[in-house]
C-alpha cells in the first residue's frame, strides 16, 4: 500500500489546479483520474471562457472566486505557457425590452468590481461585430478565452514535473476514514492518505457517500456544443452572449471565437438522469444553430466540423430555483475530507482561486513548507505552423522530424506528435495527442494523421496495436492485427 | 530556405499528379518536379489492392499498386523528379511554392503549377449524426489503409453508411478478412457507387443494401456498441417508426469525397461550389494563369483510368504554357442547367473541340442532352440513361463564331 499526504480525486481543471498549487510545497500528493487523461470530462467540454464575474450574484462564492481567478489568469498563462486571448464579450439585447437586462447585468458586474463595463449602441456593435444583429450590448473587456483542455493539461503536467503523482485510468471504488488517515480503494490497488480532496466533479456525491450520508443532491445538466470550421473564424471577433435567463444561472447559447480560430456554438442546457450521458442530439444541434442564427444571421450552413457535450454539476433542482453556490469546505463529520461541490460555470475561471482556498484548508492539518526547487516549466512555445520560415528551418536543422507534417489540416509535425506522446502524465490515448498538439482536430477530423500517429506510437513508443485507445480506458481503436505475420511493421 | 526554379511543379503524386508529370515531360517541359506529402507515390492506389484498374485505359485489369507502379516507372524513365514526404504549405499567384520536408523549407519558383492534391473523405459531422462519441468510427478510406497498409483490423461487426465506391469495396474486403458486414445504408433511393461494385461487392456476398435509409444515432460510451438506422421519406427526413438498432462495433463512413483545395483557396484560385474544385477552362487552367488543375481535386472522377487521361491533357497544357502569352480573350461561362449537378470545364475561352464532363442530378432513363447558347440549342445528344454515379463525357465543337456571340452556354438534360 502506498502512502501519500494528500489524495486528490479527479484530474479535471479543479483537481489539476489543486495539484499544481500543492506541488509548490513539500508534501506528497497523488491524483486519481478514472479517465485516460486529465481533463477527460467537463473540463475539456466547456466554452473555455475566462469569465469576468458579471453573471454571479454579488457576495456569492462563484462571484468571489471568479473575479479572483480572472485576475490571476494572465500571470498563469505567462508562467505555464498556455494560450489566452482577452477577446472580450458582448451581451446583446435583441430588442428594446431586453435593454433593461443589460443595465441589471452591468449593475451586478459593478458590485462584483468587474472593470471596464460599457453599454454600447447598435452602430457601435456593428463597427466591432458586423455580423451581429442586436439593438444594444454590454461590453465586457475582461472576458477571455483559453483552450480548457490545454489549461488543465498545463496545470497537471507542471504539477507532475514537481513530483505530484498522477494515476490515470484509476477509479476510486472505495473510501474509508480510519482514525488518522483515509483508506482509498481503486482498480489499481489501495492507497493511504491523510487528506482527501474530492474534486470528482459531477461524481462528487458518489465520493461523499462512500464515507458519510451526503446532505446534497447532484443534478447533472448536459450542455451540447457545435464546432465550426476555421474558415468561418471571421464570423465574430469577441464572445457574443444573449441575455441570460436569470433564475436558472444559465448563460444561454453563445458564440465563442476559440483560440484556434474555430467558432463554438453552445451550450444547450438539459437536465438528465445519467452522469455519464455525454451524447449529442439532433434536437439540440438544430436548436443551437437556430439560436445562434438569431444573433448572427449570416451563420452558414454546413459549417460544422464537430459536436460534443459536457455535463454540468448542479446542486439545485429546477423546482428550487435553479441556482446554487459552490461548496468549498471540509466535511463537518469527516475530518480531512475536503469537498469541492457543485463546481459548474465559472469553474474554469475560479479554479486557481479555489485551489488557493483548498491549500489554506489543508494547511490546518499539514504544515506546508514551500519547495526551493519548484520548477515552472513552460510548455513548448509556438507551434511549427505559427513560426517564421527561418525559425522552422532552424528547427528542422536540429531535428528533422520537424520537417515531417503528419496532420495536413493543422500542419502539425512528427516532432510535435512525439512531444505530445512524451508527456509527463504518461497519457497515450489518441485524444491525448489531439489535445496537446492539435493533430486530428482539423476539418478532416483525423482521417489523414491517425495513421501517422498510430505509426509513431508503434515505432517510437513501442505501443501494441491492441492497447491503442481513442480517449477512454476501453475505447479501443482496433481489433488487433488483420493476421499474424512475422516482422510486421 | 532552399531555393530553386522548375518548369512544371506538380502538387500531389497520386495517379493524377503522376500522369500530369509524365505527360508534361513528354510534351517538352525541361524540368518536372512532383511534390507529395506521403512517403510513397500513387496516392490512394497502394491501399486499393482490389483489381479493375486500367481496364479502359490499358486494356488490362490491374490492382491499385500495379497501376501505380506503371506510372511510377514512366515517371522514372522520363526523368520526372520526385520529392516525397514533402508538404506544400502554400503557393501564390506568382507561382512561388513553399514546401517543407526533412531537409528544410523549400522555396520553389515554377513556370507552371499543376494542382493534383486529390480529395478527402466526408466525416461523421458532414452528416451531423448525433449520439455518443465512441471509438470504432472510421471513414472507409482510413479503414482501408489500416487493413491493407498497416495490417490492422478496424473491427469485427461492421455497418457501412454510404454506398460510395470505397464503402462498397470495403464491404467485400472486410468479408474476406472474416468480419461480419451487417449492411450498407444509403440515404438515396439508389447506390452512389458504380453498379458493377454493387453487384461484385454486395450482391455476390449477400450483404444487404438498405436504400432510402440512414444512420440516425450512434451509441457506445467507449467503443461503438450499436447504430440506429431509419428509413427516410421523400425529403430525406428519417421516419421515426422505422427506426431499428443494429448491434455493431464498427461504423464505416462512405459519405462521399471532398476535393482538397485548401492550398488553392489560400492562393485565391476561384472555386466552383458545385464540384468543390477550381473553376477550369478547356485547358484545365484555373483562374490563376499558369496554374492548372487535374484529378480529384478538380472533380471527383469515377475511375482512375478516366482521371489519368484527363490529367495527361492538363500536364501537356502545363508544359506548353508560355508565360507572358496573350491573355485568353473571350471567356464564356458554362452553366449547369436542369438535371445537371455540374459541368467541367466551367469556362471556355478558345474555339475548337472541347471535352465536357458532367454529372446528372438523379438517375433517369433515356434522355436528351441539350447545350444552349444564350437560350438557343446548338447541340443535342441522346443518352441511353443517366446515373449520377456515371460521369458523362461529350466532345462539343465550339466554333469561333459561337464563342464570340455567346455570353453563357448551358448544359441540361430532359427525360423522354
Amino acid at each position: 500500500m502506498k502512502n501519500f499526504q494528500v489524495g486528490i480525486i479527479g484530474g479535471g481543471v479543479i483537481g489539476s489546479a489543486v495539484a499544481w498549487e500543492l506541488s509548490k510545497y513539500k508534501i506528497d500528493v497523488v491524483v486519481f483520474e478514472m479517465g485516460s487523461d486529465v481533463a477527460s470530462a467537463a473540463s475539456k467540454a466547456n466554452s473555455g471562457v475566462v469569465h469576468s464575474g458579471i453573471n454571479s450574484p454579488p457576495g456569492s462564492l462563484k462571484a468571489r472566486y471568479c473575479v479572483e481567478g480572472n485576475k490571476t489568469f494572465q500571470a498563469l498563462a505567462n508562467e505555464l505557457g498556455f494560450d489566452l486571448k482577452w477577446v472580450g464579450k458582448l451581451v446583446v439585447a435583441k430588442n428594446e425590452d431586453e435593454f433593461e437586462e443589460l443595465e441589471r447585468l452591468k449593475k451586478a458586474g459593478l458590485q462584483n468590481e468587474v472593470p471596464g463595463l460599457d453599454i454600447i449602441d447598435e452602430s457601435e456593435v456593428k463597427k466591432r461585430e458586423p455580423n451581429v444583429s442586436c439593438v444594444s450590448a454590454l461590453w465586457v473587456p475582461t472576458a477571455g478565452v483559453v483552450l480548457p483542455y490545454q489549461f488543465t493539461i498545463a496545470l497537471a503536467e507542471n504539477a507532475a514535473i514537481n513530483d505530484v503523482e498522477f494515476l490515470l485510468e484509476t477509479e476510486v471504488t472505495g473510501l474509508n476514514k480510519k482514525k488518522n488517515h483515509f483508506l482509498i480503494k481503486t482498480n489499481n490497488g489501495d492507497f493511504q492518505t491523510q487528506i482527501v480532496v474530492n474534486a470528482a466533479g459531477v461524481h462528487c456525491r458518489e465520493i461523499v457517500s462512500m464515507v458519510e450520508e451526503p446532505d446534497f443532491q447532484v443534478y447533472p445538466c448536459r450542455g451540447e456544443y457545435l464546432v465550426l470550421d476555421k474558415k468561418y473564424s471571421g464570423l465574430v471577433n469577441s464572445m457574443i452572449y444573449p441575455i441570460p435567463v436569470e433564475e436558472s444561472g444559465f448563460l444561454g447559447i453563445h458564440i465563442t471565437p476559440t483560440i484556434e480560430g474555430n467558432v463554438l456554438l453552445g451550450p444547450s442546457s438539459e437536465l438528465i438522469d445519467d452522469l455519464g450521458d455525454r451524447r449529442t442530439t439532433k434536437e439540440m444541434m438544430n436548436m443551437l444553430l437556430k439560436e445562434a442564427r438569431e444573433i448572427v444571421p449570416a451563420l452558414p450552413d454546413r459549417a460544422v466540423i464537430n459536436a460534443y457535450s459536457g455535463i454540468r454539476c448542479k446542486l439545485t433542482s429546477p423546482e428550487s430555483g435553479g441556482w446554487a453556490d459552490y461548496r468549498i469546505e471540509e466535511s463537518k463529520n469527516t475530518s480531512g475530507l475536503i469537498n469541492l461541490l457543485g463546481i459548474e460555470s465559472p469553474g474554469l475561471t475560479a479554479a486557481p482561486a479555489i485551489a488557493k482556498e483548498v491549500k489554506n484548508l489543508i494547511s490546518k492539518h499539514v504544515e506546508l513548507t514551500a519547495k526551493k526547487d519548484f520548477k515552472l516549466k513552460k510548455r513548448k512555445g509556438k507551434r511549427f505552423s505559427e513560426r517564421s520560415f527561418r525559425e522552422r528551418s532552424n528547427l528542422i536543422d536540429k531535428d528533422d522530424s520537424w520537417g515531417r507534417i503528419v496532420c495536413r489540416c493543422e500542419h502539425i509535425t512528427e516532432a510535435e506528435v512525439v512531444d505530445a506522446l512524451s508527456n509527463p502524465l504518461g497519457a497515450r490515448a489518441l485524444s491525448s495527442v489531439r489535445y496537446r498538439c492539435r493533430a486530428g482536430m482539423g476539418r478532416c477530423q483525423g482521417g489523414f494523421c491517425s495513421q501517422h500517429i498510430v505509426r509513431i506510437m508503434r515505432e517510437r513508443f513501442g505501443m501494441d496495436i491492441k492497447d491503442m485507445k481513442l480517449s477512454s480506458p476501453k475505447s479501443y481503436l482496433f481489433h488487433g492485427r488483420t493476421r499474424e505475420v512475422e516482422d510486421d511493421q | 530556405m532552399i531555393s530553386r526554379e522548375v518548369d512544371v511543379v506538380v502538387i500531389g503524386g497520386g495517379p493524377a499528379g503522376l500522369a500530369a508529370a509524365v505527360s508534361a515531360k513528354e510534351n517538352g517541359a525541361k524540368s518536372v518536379l512532383v511534390l507529395d506529402r506521403n512517403s510513397w507515390l500513387g496516392g490512394i492506389l497502394p491501399q486499393c489492392i482490389h483489381d479493375g484498374f486500367g481496364v479502359e485505359e490499358l486494356g488490362v485489369s490491374l490492382t491499385g499498386p500495379e497501376y501505380a507502379e506503371k506510372y511510377i516507372d514512366m515517371a522514372d524513365k522520363n526523368g520526372v523528379e520526385i520529392m516525397s514526404d514533402t508538404m506544400v504549405l502554400q503557393f501564390d499567384k506568382n507561382r512561388e511554392i513553399i514546401a517543407v520536408n526533412k531537409k528544410g523549407i523549400h522555396r520553389i519558383r515554377a513556370k507552371t503549377i499543376v494542382l493534383a492534391m486529390g480529395c478527402r473523405e466526408k466525416t461523421r459531422w458532414n452528416a451531423m449524426i448525433p449520439g455518443d462519441r465512441p471509438s470504432g468510427i472510421f471513414t472507409a478510406g482510413v479503414a482501408q489503409a489500416f487493413i491493407n497498409l498497416y495490417n490492422v483490423m478496424p473491427g469485427k461487426n461492421v455497418v457501412i453508411l454510404g454506398s460510395g465506391d470505397v464503402g462498397l469495396i470495403m464491404a467485400r474486403r472486410l468479408k474476406f478478412e472474416g468480419a461480419n458486414v451487417l449492411g450498407v445504408v444509403e440515404i438515396l433511393p439508389f447506390a452512389s457507387g458504380l453498379p458493377r461494385n454493387v453487384v461484385q461487392c454486395l450482391d455476390d456476398y449477400d450483404t444487404p443494401l438498405f436504400l432510402n435509409h440512414t444512420v440516425t444515432y450512434i451509441r457506445g460510451r467507449e467503443r461503438l456498441e450499436s447504430v440506429t438506422i431509419a428509413q427516410v421519406d421523400n425529403n430525406m427526413a428519417p421516419i421515426p417508426a422505422s427506426e431499428k438498432e443494429i448491434k455493431c462495433d464498427t461504423l464505416l463512413l462512405s459519405l462521399g469525397l471532398i476535393p482538397e483545395n485548401e492550398l488553392s483557396k489560400d492562393a485565391a484560385v476561384e472555386i466552383d461550389s458545385a464540384t468543390g474544385g477550381p473553376v477550369a477552362d478547356q485547358d484545365f487552367e484555373t483562374s490563376i494563369p499558369g496554374v492548372f488543375s487535374c484529378g480529384n481535386c478538380l472533380q471527383v472522377y469515377d475511375t482512375v483510368d478516366m482521371l489519368s487521361s484527363y490529367a495527361k491533357v492538363a500536364g501537356k497544357n502545363a508544359a506548353e504554357f508560355k508565360s507572358g502569352r496573350k491573355q485568353k480573350k473571350k471567356s464564356v461561362r458554362i452553366l449547369a442547367g436542369k438535371r445537371i449537378r455540374y459541368v467541367v470545364p466551367q469556362v471556355v475561352n478558345e474555339s475548337g473541340s472541347v471535352s465536357f464532363t458532367f454529372r446528372g442530378e438523379k438517375p433517369c432513363g433515356a434522355s436528351t442532352l441539350y447545350v444552349k447558347s444564350d437560350g438557343q440549342v446548338f447541340f443535342k445528344k441522346k443518352l441511353r440513361f443517366v446515373n449520377p454515379a456515371n460521369m458523362i463525357q461529350v466532345k462539343i465543337d465550339i466554333s469561333p463564331r459561337l464563342l464570340k456571340s455567346s455570353k453563357t452556354l448551358e448544359v441540361s438534360i430532359s427525360e423522354k
